[in-house]
């Protein structure tokens, strides 16, 4: 991979962060915000209803869905969702204690919070929203942030609610399954202008902002809590909305991935018109070729032949060579044209020349799908295999695709995978019709509660760095890791609780838990709560500290469990004064010779034997003290 | 300038409006502390902080900006008054049957303004086709704004007015009615028209929406294409209501007239047969009646129209420590008829039955409905109801009170001597009397 220089070629991007609140509850109700793994309770169907407005502005996709009679069916738990999430029931007020976290971080980048806050309702009817709407509100406008030296600026902070958990579709797509315990929790939306110009400069500015977030102390923590999602634009490229990147670190490879698929695209577009093809050229001539796969070796066709189904091909004019060129790691112009045919015609992939043979397809086959369509050897076919008004619908989709290839890069909405590659999700909406949740009162931010919020805001990270190397004397890497660990409020919480010296907490917190997650161990499974009570432990004498990364390790291991469970089942209970005293005389009788040649000299060494063995069972100032008393 | 007087803003924030010539809609330019804030001047409701200048900016969000000391607007430019365009009609299929539907207002006919929010009354049949295409692979629809009023401020002179147009339409020859309602007094009205309406030969169908139509997950549409196929194809000529069985998008239920109550105050399934079952179910646009028991359709019948109602009639919840005043009031006020909702099986205090001996001497016609709503009045297993039944009230075995309260209106609409209105009162007129109740085997609001 070569270098590019991103200031060269103009990238420009811009940020949303979306990161989940933790004020106790849901943003318009009381339910309880977290996720269930269980099955559902309650399921059912609905049929969101694309409405017409003045304007004309549906959104394609979802209209597309909606003609085709698809149907959601929604899960819900009675302790996650009740029936405001299950549009059954108005909205109640706005959870105050959410719009003031937002109000905090908004002041915290600077921004002017306005005087009036009003619900807007966003059209979403893809099924993630109950309502067909999204409740969303602007709480502060225009600030900015430093990063670096960089004054980066902010152009809003929003709250809002959360969507419904995808689940799956069934039914040959027909069916769309929702799981409503996420939607209504209360999410942070903060966005920057797109004046950043290089995928490590975006890294870094979300982190800022991530850093910022968690300075409220009041974000979730914890997996899918905090969603970024990437404006990437480069000149004569598209702009391309990706949504949903998980992890920080994945941000800059998202970048870097997403401008290379631009410029590979702007390349096969050269290369199409080099090879003088044209849109006419491109035509949606769909043939039927069941009949050459009748006794097919391939297992996926011979399923859809066996079921009556088709196999359904089509001609791209000038494509060969094309489809197999990759854009991303993994993912080639061919893989481009099998996104838009999953996403329209519900199936589950293409099949392209340029990676032909395979799949248990013979050479055989393929030149008669070649000669059935009249391809040439400069031409690419794609063929796919499913109900026939899937194919139609896949192969429909395929050619628009193809098509676009000769403009260039087209505008949509992508998602991102977990390697940073990302996949193409939806066209990219209309301007979002925006229209006021007439449920719900506007409400007034008063100079007061400005006021309040400004007395309080949480100290920035600097000023937070120094006070914690004087408080607690720690050095700068440590207080570093700290802070970029998101748990300083939990580390000071504990030293202030427990007593448990700050250095031993600080270095468990950040390079502890560090090398267990390297080692594999599930960390996000523990709970602050469960910190704080491993500590406690630590600090009345009950745990050493030595045996602190064992009952962490196996707390991630059963949950619902107590430090107290740990420390009986892995057998590290504290051995009491009396039970300490037999060991130590052990020691010394077995020491006799040793004690007699060396006298108290011989006390480090009786030190370390003693505490070899009950290391882990007894702190070193009990031991030393017994020892003491002994010789 | 009047439209700005209009728009709910007082005080400065009108002031500054006013001064920089600006009308709702208009392109205008907020500057305050520094900062600038540019979008469209939407109106303000009638409650909130009047001090607050909303726009919608570009973005589309909604904001208010405060018009304290050192706020300066202009005008930037004009904006577009929002306009309703209406999607042409489609073909009318012949073949299909005809249907009118009728509004009377309500969540159901109403549509938004998406740039204020503003929600008006538009219930025209291309409106209609607009929002649900569907509908014209149903019937041939036309349509009839008959009112455009919230269902909580009907009254009896409404329902006689719907029911004389109803019965309009009938006699020109159509194959089934459909009503457009606000569903909160919809009950009420499908009751009224139920016994106002009689002999019918075509189905008159009631239907409403609980979630309004601008979302995306209303229930509108799919309760009226319930109505429509109803109307236009059910086997059966009765006054029915059509809403949704369960809070999914499956199966529309027609409940008949006098059986049905609104029991949620939000959920899609919020009407409920009372001590009975619905007459027909329409799924997948397929019809499946319910009920054996119901009069057929029949285009030969000719319909009988009595649309009177007394208003005179008044509801009364019995509660433990009720002053028996409450009775003599109505008395005193010429009221003629009182529907008691008593307790259990059917009883008031002891306390009341001198009141209500007074009235019934003076004329007034009281009768008694269980305010449990589920089950059957019986007045003979308790003293209470026995002494009850001695002073000449009158029982309405296992109608509710609302269709109790509702009938009690059209006898003395059609009569004014008390026995012949108490013989009507005991006369199943239209099937608000059912002998058997059997056990419903769903849980009410249960999970689905």
């Amino acid at each position: 991979m070569t270098t590019i220089d991103y200031t060269k070629i103009g990238l420009k991007v811009g940020l949303e962060i979306h990161q989940q609140l933790n004020v106790g509850s849901k943003l318009f109700c009381s339910c309880q915000p977290e996720l269930f793994k269980e099955e559902p309770e309650i399921t059912f169907l609905r049929r969101l209803r694309p409405t017409q407005s003045e304007l004309g502005q549906v959104d394609p996709a979802a209209f597309f869905e909606f003609q085709k009679g698809v149907k959601i069916l929604y899960e819900a738990n009675h302790k996650n969702a009740c029936l405001v999430e299950m549009d059954e029931e108005p909205p109640h007020a706005l959870n105050m204690d959410a719009l003031k976290v937002v109000l905090t971080a908004s002041l915290m980048m600077n921004m002017q919070p306005v005087d009036e806050v009003h619900i807007m309702r966003k059209t979403v009817i893809d099924g993630s929203n109950t309502t067909g709407f999204q409740r969303t509100s602007i709480i502060a406008l225009d600030g900015w942030i430093k990063v670096g030296e960089k004054v980066i600026p902010m152009q809003a902070a929003s709250l809002e609610e959360d969507a419904a958990r995808k689940i799956g579709t069934e039914d040959e797509g027909k069916t769309i399954r929702y799981r409503i315990d996420r939607l209504g929790i209360p999410l942070i939306e903060v966005t920057t202008a797109p004046v950043i110009y290089s995928p490590l400069e975006a890294q870094q500015v979300a982190l800022a902002i991530g850093r910022i977030l968690r300075d409220t102390g009041k974000v979730m923590r914890g997996l899918g809590v905090i969603r970024q999602d990437l404006n990437v634009s480069i000149p004569n490229g598209a702009l391309i909305e990706i949504k949903g990147v998980q992890e920080l670190e994945l941000i800059s490879t998202v970048i870097e991935y997403e401008v290379q698929r631009q410029l590979g695209l702007l390349s096969v577009k050269e290369e199409l018109h080099k090879r003088g093809i044209t849109k006419e050229a491109l035509k949606p001539n769909f043939v039927d070729v069941t009949d050459i796969f009748k006794e097919s070796k391939s297992k996926v066709i011979r399923k859809a032949v066996d079921k009556n189904q088709k196999v359904l091909a089509v001609k791209l004019a000038g494509f060969a060579g094309l489809l197999g060129k990759e854009l991303m790691p993994n993912f080639r112009v061919g893989s481009e044209l099998s996104d838009r045919a999953k996403f329209w015609g519900r199936v589950g992939g293409i099949f392209h020349t340029d990676e032909m043979p395979n799949y248990g397809i013979t050479p055989e086959e393929i030149t008669a799908v070649c000669k059935a369509v009249s391809a040439n050897e400069g031409d690419g076919v794609v063929f796919v295999a499913d109900v026939a008004e899937n194919t139609q619908d896949a192969l429909k989709a395929v050619v628009d695709r193809a098509q676009e290839a000769l403009i260039g890069v087209p505008a949509e909405t992508r998602t991102a995978k977990d390697d940073g590659t990302t996949r193409y999700m939806r066209p990219r909406p209309g301007a979002a019709r925006m229209y006021p949740e007439t449920d719900i009162p506007a409400q007034t931010i008063t100079a007061e509660l400005i006021k309040d919020i400004c007395a309080n805001l949480p100290e920035p990270a600097e000023k937070k760095l120094a006070r914690l190397m004087k408080q607690y004397t720690l050095n700068e890497k440590l207080s570093k890791q700290i802070i970029d660990s998101e748990c300083a409020m939990l580390f000071e919480d504990i030293v202030k609780e427990t007593g448990v010296a700050a250095s031993t907490v600080a270095a468990f917190l950040t390079e502890t838990v560090k090398s267990l997650k390297r080692d594999g161990i599930a960390v996000e499974n523990i709970s602050e709560y469960q910190i704080k009570a491993l500590f406690t432990a630590v600090g009345l004498g009950t745990l050493a500290k030595e045996a602190a990364a064992e009952v962490f390790s196996w707390l991630t291991k059963n949950e619902d469990k107590t430090v107290q469970d740990a420390i009986t089942t892995l057998g590290l209970k504290m051995f009491t004064e009396t039970e300490l005293e037999p060991i130590v005389d052990r020691i010394i009788a077995a020491s006799k010779p040793t004690i007699e040649k060396n006298g108290k000299g011989a006390f480090g060494m009786l030190m370390g034997v003693v505490m070899k063995e009950v290391r882990g069972k007894a702190t070193p100032e009990l031991v030393s003290k017994i020892l003491k008393q002994k010789l | 300038m009047s439209e700005l007087e209009n728009s709910g803003y007082k005080g400065r924030a009108l002031r500054l409006l006013r001064d920089a010539d600006c009308q709702v809609g208009d392109i205008i330019r907020i500057t305050s502390r520094g900062k600038t804030y540019e979008g469209i001047l939407i109106p303000r409701g009638e409650l909130g902080d009047a001090t607050n200048i909303i726009i919608k900016m570009k973005s589309g969000y909604n904001i208010g900006i405060g018009a304290s000391e050192g706020v300066n607007v202009e005008k930037v430019g004009v904006g577009t008054k929002p306009t309703f365009a209406s999607s042409p009609l489609p073909k009318q299929n012949s073949a299909l049957p005809h249907v009118i539907i009728m509004s009377t207002g309500g969540t159901i006919a109403s549509r938004v303004d998406y740039r204020t929010g503003a929600v008006r009354s538009a219930i025209s049949a291309s409106d209609l086709y607009g929002v649900v295409p569907e509908l014209s692979e149903i019937a041939r629809v036309d349509t009839e704004i008959v009112f455009s009023i919230y269902s909580e401020n009907l009254t009896p002179k409404n329902w006689k007015e719907l029911a004389q147009k109803v019965a309009e339409h009938i006699n020109q020859g159509v194959d089934g009615i459909v009503i457009a309602h606000g569903t909160d007094t919809m009950g009420y009205t499908s009751a009224a028209l139920s016994f106002a309406l009689q002999n019918l030969p075509v189905p008159v169908i009631l239907v409403g929406a609980q979630r309004s139509s601008d979302r995306p997950s209303s229930d509108a549409a799919t309760n009226l294409i319930g109505a429509v196929k109803a109307a236009g194809e059910a086997p059966f000529a009765e006054v029915g209501l059509a809403m949704h069985e369960t809070v999914s998008d499956s199966a529309i239920v027609v409940h008949r007239g006098v059986k049905v109550r609104k029991c949620h105050t939000s959920r899609r399934d919020t009407f409920k047969s009372i001590n009975g079952f619905p007459i027909a179910k329409v799924l997948n646009q397929k019809i499946t009646m319910q009920n054996s028991d119901y009069k057929r359709r029949d285009t030969s019948k000719q319909l009988v129209l009595k649309p009177d109602f007394c208003e005179k009639v008044a509801l009364v919840k019995f509660y433990p420590g009720m002053d028996p005043a409450v009775i003599d009031f109505y008395v005193n006020q010429g009221f003629k008829g009182v529907l008691l909702e008593g307790s259990g099986l059917g009883h008031v205090s002891m306390f009341c039955f001198e009141a209500i001996k007074n009235a019934i001497a003076k004329g007034v016609v009281i009768a008694l409905a269980s305010q449990c709503i589920w089950g059957r009045v019986n007045m003979n297993v308790y003293d209470t109801g026995r002494d009850l039944l001695s002073l000449g009230v009158v029982p309405l075995d296992d109608m509710f009170p609302e269709t109790g309260l509702v009938k009690l209106m059209w006898a003395l609409g059609q009569t004014s001597d008390p026995e012949e209105a108490k013989q009507l009162l005991k006369t199943n007129i239209t099937g608000e009397f059912v002998s058997r109740t059997l056990p419903q085997e769903k849980t009410v609001y249960g999970a689905q």
